[in-house]
C-alpha cells in the first residue's frame, strides 16, 4: 500500500495552482451578492398585516440578491420613537427605519435625502398629501418616504341605531355606502355635532371623545381647532394663540365636554375604543380598529358601525391625520438598496396589497390610490369603512402644523391642545387665563 | 546536558523570586480586594458613570444638540411655571410616599414579628408578593382597577350607592392614585427592614423595661425605635432615592395627566427628552434630581455615621 506523503514542494505547487484558479475564474453573484439590508418597521395592530409587508419585501430581496432582514417594533410604551433616537444618537442600527410622524424631522441630520425616490413616486403616483410634505421634507429636501402602514385618519366612528334614535341623524342617508356623501352631508357640522353629543348624553350614550395627552385625543382636537381657522403659531413660528378663533374654539369645547363622560380626560388611545365596544358609547373619533375588534369581541356593536367625514367648521371639513414614514439612515452601508426598496414599496400592487391585509385601516399618503376596492367591500355592514379615506371633500390636519416643526413638535406630545381645554373646563380657569397660559408655554417651545 | 541544567537553575531562580513577590502581593489585602471588586467597578462605570457624565455633556447643549449653552438650559428650566409644579409634584409624590410606606411597614412588621415563628414565614412571603412583581406588571393591573370605563372599584362603589370617582381623570384623585400605587408597591420593602431590625432587638432590653414597667408605647419610644434608627435612616433614604426617580407607575397610570399634574421628575425628562426631541433639556430635568437627592443622602449617611461613632 503505498502512502502518499505532503511534501513542501508538492504544497507549494498546489497552492499555486488553487490561486492562479481563484484570479482567473469569472465573478460568480452569490445568494446575496447586492449586500445585507437591514429595516425595522412599525408592528402592526391588525393581525395578518405584518406578513404581507413581510412577503412583499422578501420577494424583492430575492429577487435583487439582497440579505435582508425585517424586525416588527411596537409603538406600545413609545419603543418605535425610543428605538430612532437611540439610533440615531448612536449612529448605528438598521438601515432603514419607521418613524411616527414628526421623527424624520427631529432626526432630520442622520437621515439621507431621498429626493430621487419621492420625484420618481410622485411621478407615478400623483400628489403625495399636503402633511406629508410638511413633515417628511427638511430644508427643501425629502428625508422620509410616506410609509403605508399605520398611516391613519381618525374620523367619526358612530352608531347607526343611536344616532339615529337619541339624536334624529340618519348616517346612512348622508354617508351611503359606494357613494359620494349627499346634499344632506353638508349639514354635518360642528354646531349640529354638539346639539347631537347633548342629545346622545341626555339618552345615556354619550359621544365618547378623549381629551387626555396620547395622539387620538390631540389629533381629533387639532382638526376642530383647524376647522375654526385657530391657529396656536403660524408658519414662521410667531405665537398666535391669542385669537378670536382659539377662543371661539374653547368656548365651543366648554359646551361640548359637557356632554361627555366626565373621565375623558384621562382618556388614553385604547379608551375610546373599549367605550364604544362596550356599547355605551355613540360615537369616537378612530381609525376602524375599534369596529375591527368590535368584529370579534361583540358583533352587535359591530354590525351597528359606521365610519364617515368629520364635522365641517367655518373654515372647512379636517379630518384628524397621523402618517408614519420612512427613513433611511446616513450611516447606512446599504443605502441603494434600501432606497430600491422604498420605492418598490410604493408601487400601487404593493400598497393594495398592503391596505388589503389591513382591512382597509392604513391610509395611502398619494391621493390617487384612495379608491382601492377594500373599502366598499368590508363588513359587516356593508361599506361600513368606505367613507374612511378622505377623499375631495375633506383636508387632512396635522395637529400642531402649520408651526415650524420643532415647535410643533413640542406642542404636540405636550397636548397642548388638550389642555388649554381641560385648563378652562375641568381646571376652572377662564379662557383668557388658559390662553395667556398657552402662549407662554409656546414660547418656550420655540427655543432653538 | 550541562547547559540544560544551568537553563533548568536559570529559571528556578526567576520562578522563587515571582513566587516570593506574590505572597508579598498577597500580604497586601486592599489590592486583592480592589482586583476583586474590579469587574463591579467596570460595570458601574459602564452603566452609571458614563451615562451619568454624558447626560451632564448633554445638558450643556443646545435643543439641536449643536453647540455649547453653559448652563443656558438650566436657567430657562428655572423660569418655566411647570418645572416648578413638577418640582413641587415630586416631592409631594416622594415624601408622602416614602411616609406612608414607612408606617405601614413599621405597623406591619410588628404584626408580623408577633406571629408564631411557625405561621411568620407563610406571611412574610405573601406580603412581599407586591414587591416582587414587576412594577410595570402590576400597575397595569391597578389601571384596569382605576380605568375609566370598567373600573372594579367603582363598580364597588355604585353597588353600595356611591358615585363614581375619577381616579385617574381628576388631579387630586390622580395624585391619590400615582401615590396609592406607589406606596401598596414599596411597603413591603419597609416592611422586611424593620423585620430584620426587629429581630436584632435583645430581648433583655424589653425584659428591664418591662421591669421598670415601661408600657407598649414607652417600650417603642426608648426601646425598639433607638435600637432601629439607623435601620430606619438607610432604608427612608434608599426609598427617598427610588421613589424620586419612580417612572414607570405615573406614565402608566397617567402619563403625567390630567394637566401636567401628576407629572414627576423621570416622566416630564421622558416627554421632553424622547418624545419632544429635545434631549438636552431632558438631560437636564433629569440630573435636577441629583442635588436634591445628594443633600439627602449626605445628611442622612452623616448622622448615621455620627452614631456609628458614638456606639
Amino acid at each position: 500500500m503505498s502512502r502518499r506523503t505532503f511534501t513542501r514542494r508538492r504544497f507549494l505547487a498546489t497552492t499555486a495552482a488553487a490561486s492562479a484558479a481563484v484570479i482567473g475564474a469569472p465573478y460568480i453573484r452569490t445568494s446575496h451578492a447586492a449586500g445585507r439590508l437591514t429595516i425595522g418597521f412599525w408592528d402592526h395592530w391588525v393581525p395578518g398585516a405584518n406578513d404581507t409587508q413581510t412577503a412583499i419585501c422578501q420577494e424583492w430581496a430575492k429577487k435583487e440578491k439582497v440579505d435582508l432582514k425585517i424586525d416588527y417594533i411596537t409603538s406600545q410604551g413609545n419603543k418605535i420613537m425610543m428605538t430612532a433616537t437611540a439610533e440615531s444618537q448612536a449612529q448605528a442600527g438598521h438601515d432603514m427605519l419607521q418613524m411616527i410622524a414628526w421623527y424624520p424631522l427631529s432626526l432630520a441630520k442622520s437621515l439621507e435625502p431621498v429626493d430621487d425616490v419621492m420625484n420618481g413616486l410622485i411621478k407615478a403616483n400623483g400628489k403625495v398629501e399636503p402633511a406629508i410634505e410638511y413633515l417628511g421634507k427638511s430644508g427643501g429636501h425629502w428625508i422620509a418616504v410616506p410609509a403605508i402602514t399605520g398611516t391613519q385618519v381618525k374620523p367619526p366612528c358612530a352608531r347607526i341605531d343611536l344616532l339615529k334614535q337619541h339624536c334624529g341623524i340618519d348616517l346612512l342617508a348622508m354617508y351611503p355606502a359606494g357613494k359620494p356623501p349627499t346634499k344632506e352631508a353638508e349639514n354635518w357640522n360642528w354646531d349640529n355635532f354638539v346639539v347631537a353629543a347633548e342629545k346622545a348624553f341626555k339618552a345615556g350614550n354619550p359621544f365618547g371623545l378623549g381629551l387626555g395627552q396620547t395622539t387620538d385625543s390631540v389629533d381629533w382636537v387639532g382638526a376642530l381647532f383647524a376647522s375654526y381657522g385657530a391657529q396656536l403659531v403660524d408658519a414662521k413660528g410667531n405665537v398666535t394663540v391669542k385669537s378670536d378663533a382659539v377662543k371661539q374654539v374653547l368656548e365651543y369645547a366648554q359646551r361640548l365636554v359637557k356632554a361627555l363622560p366626565p373621565d375623558v380626560f384621562a382618556w388614553d388611545d385604547a379608551s375610546n375604543n373599549r367605550y364604544l365596544i362596550s356599547g355605551q358609547g355613540s360615537l369616537i373619533f378612530n381609525p376602524p380598529s375599534a369596529w375591527a375588534v368590535a368584529k370579534r369581541d361583540n358583533i352587535k356593536v359591530a354590525e351597528q358601525c359606521w365610519t364617515f367625514e368629520m364635522p365641517k367648521g367655518p373654515k372647512g371639513r379636517y379630518a384628524p391625520f397621523l402618517p408614519f414614514l420612512l427613513g433611511t439612515w446616513k450611516f447606512s452601508k446599504n443605502k441603494g438598496a434600501a432606497k430600491a426598496l422604498l420605492a418598490h414599496l410604493n408601487e400601487r400592487s404593493n400598497v393594495e396589497k398592503i391596505v388589503n391585509a389591513s382591512g382597509g385601516y392604513d391610509i395611502p399618503s398619494f391621493q390617487s390610490m384612495r379608491n382601492f376596492k377594500v373599502w366598499e367591500e368590508v363588513a359587516p355592514p356593508k361599506g361600513t369603512v368606505y367613507h374612511y379615506p378622505p377623499r375631495e371633500t375633506q383636508q387632512l390636519s396635522m395637529a400642531g402644523s402649520p408651526a415650524p416643526t420643532n415647535v410643533a413638535q413640542q406642542m404636540y406630545v405636550q397636548a397642548i391642545n388638550t389642555k388649554m381645554i381641560a385648563r378652562c373646563t375641568q381646571g376652572g380657569e377662564s379662557i383668557d387665563k388658559a390662553i395667556a397660559w398657552a402662549a407662554s408655554e409656546l414660547e418656550g417651545y420655540a427655543r432653538t | 546536558m550541562a547547559n540544560g541544567v544551568a537553563t533548568d537553575a536559570a529559571a528556578r531562580l526567576p520562578a522563587s523570586r515571582r513566587r516570593a513577590a506574590r505572597r508579598r502581593f498577597a500580604r497586601h489585602k486592599s489590592w486583592i480586594a480592589f482586583f476583586m471588586a474590579l469587574p463591579l467597578i467596570a460595570l458601574i462605570a459602564a452603566l452609571v458613570v458614563y451615562p451619568a457624565l454624558y447626560s451632564l455633556f448633554l445638558a450643556t447643549l443646545n435643543k439641536g444638540m449643536e453647540r455649547f449653552v453653559g448652563l443656558g438650559n438650566f436657567t430657562f428650566l428655572f423660569q418655566r411655571d411647570l418645572f416648578w409644579m413638577v418640582v413641587k409634584q415630586s416631592v409631594i409624590f416622594a415624601v408622602s410616599a416614602v411616609i406612608f410606606k414607612a408606617l405601614i411597614g413599621f405597623v406591619v412588621a410588628h404584626f408580623v414579628h408577633n406571629i408564631p415563628a411557625k405561621g411568620q414565614r407563610k406571611w412574610r412571603g405573601m406580603l412581599l408578593v407586591p414587591w416582587v412583581i414587576p412594577p410595570a406588571m402590576s400597575t397595569l393591573a391597578w389601571f384596569w382597577l382605576f380605568d375609566p370605563s370598567y373600573s372594579a372599584f367603582n363598580w364597588v362603589l355604585s353597588r353600595i350607592g356611591f358615585h363614581n370617582v375619577p381616579w385617574l381623570g381628576d388631579p387630586l384623585w390622580a395624585r391619590f392614585s400615582v401615590i396609592l400605587v406607589n406606596v401598596w408597591y414599596g411597603a413591603p420593602f419597609f416592611l422586611i427592614m424593620y423585620l430584620a431590625a426587629l429581630k436584632s432587638v435583645p430581648e433583655q432590653l424589653y425584659e428591664a423595661a418591662a421591669i421598670d414597667g415601661a408600657n407598649w408605647w414607652q417600650k417603642i419610644w426608648y426601646v425598639t425605635l433607638p435600637m432601629m434608627r439607623n435601620i430606619i435612616a438607610i432604608t427612608v433614604l434608599f426609598s427617598l432615592i427610588v421613589t424620586f426617580a419612580n417612572f414607570d407607575i405615573v406614565r402608566i397610570l397617567t402619563a403625567g395627566g390630567p394637566i401636567d399634574q401628576t407629572h414627576v421628575f423621570a416622566t416630564w425628562a421622558f416627554q421632553l427628552g424622547i418624545e419632544g426631541g429635545d434631549l438636552p433639556l431632558g438631560a437636564c430635568v433629569s440630573l435636577f434630581m441629583f442635588p436634591i437627592l445628594g443633600v439627602a443622602a449626605y445628611f442622612i449617611l452623616r448622622d448615621i455615621n455620627r452614631r456609628g461613632n458614638e456606639a
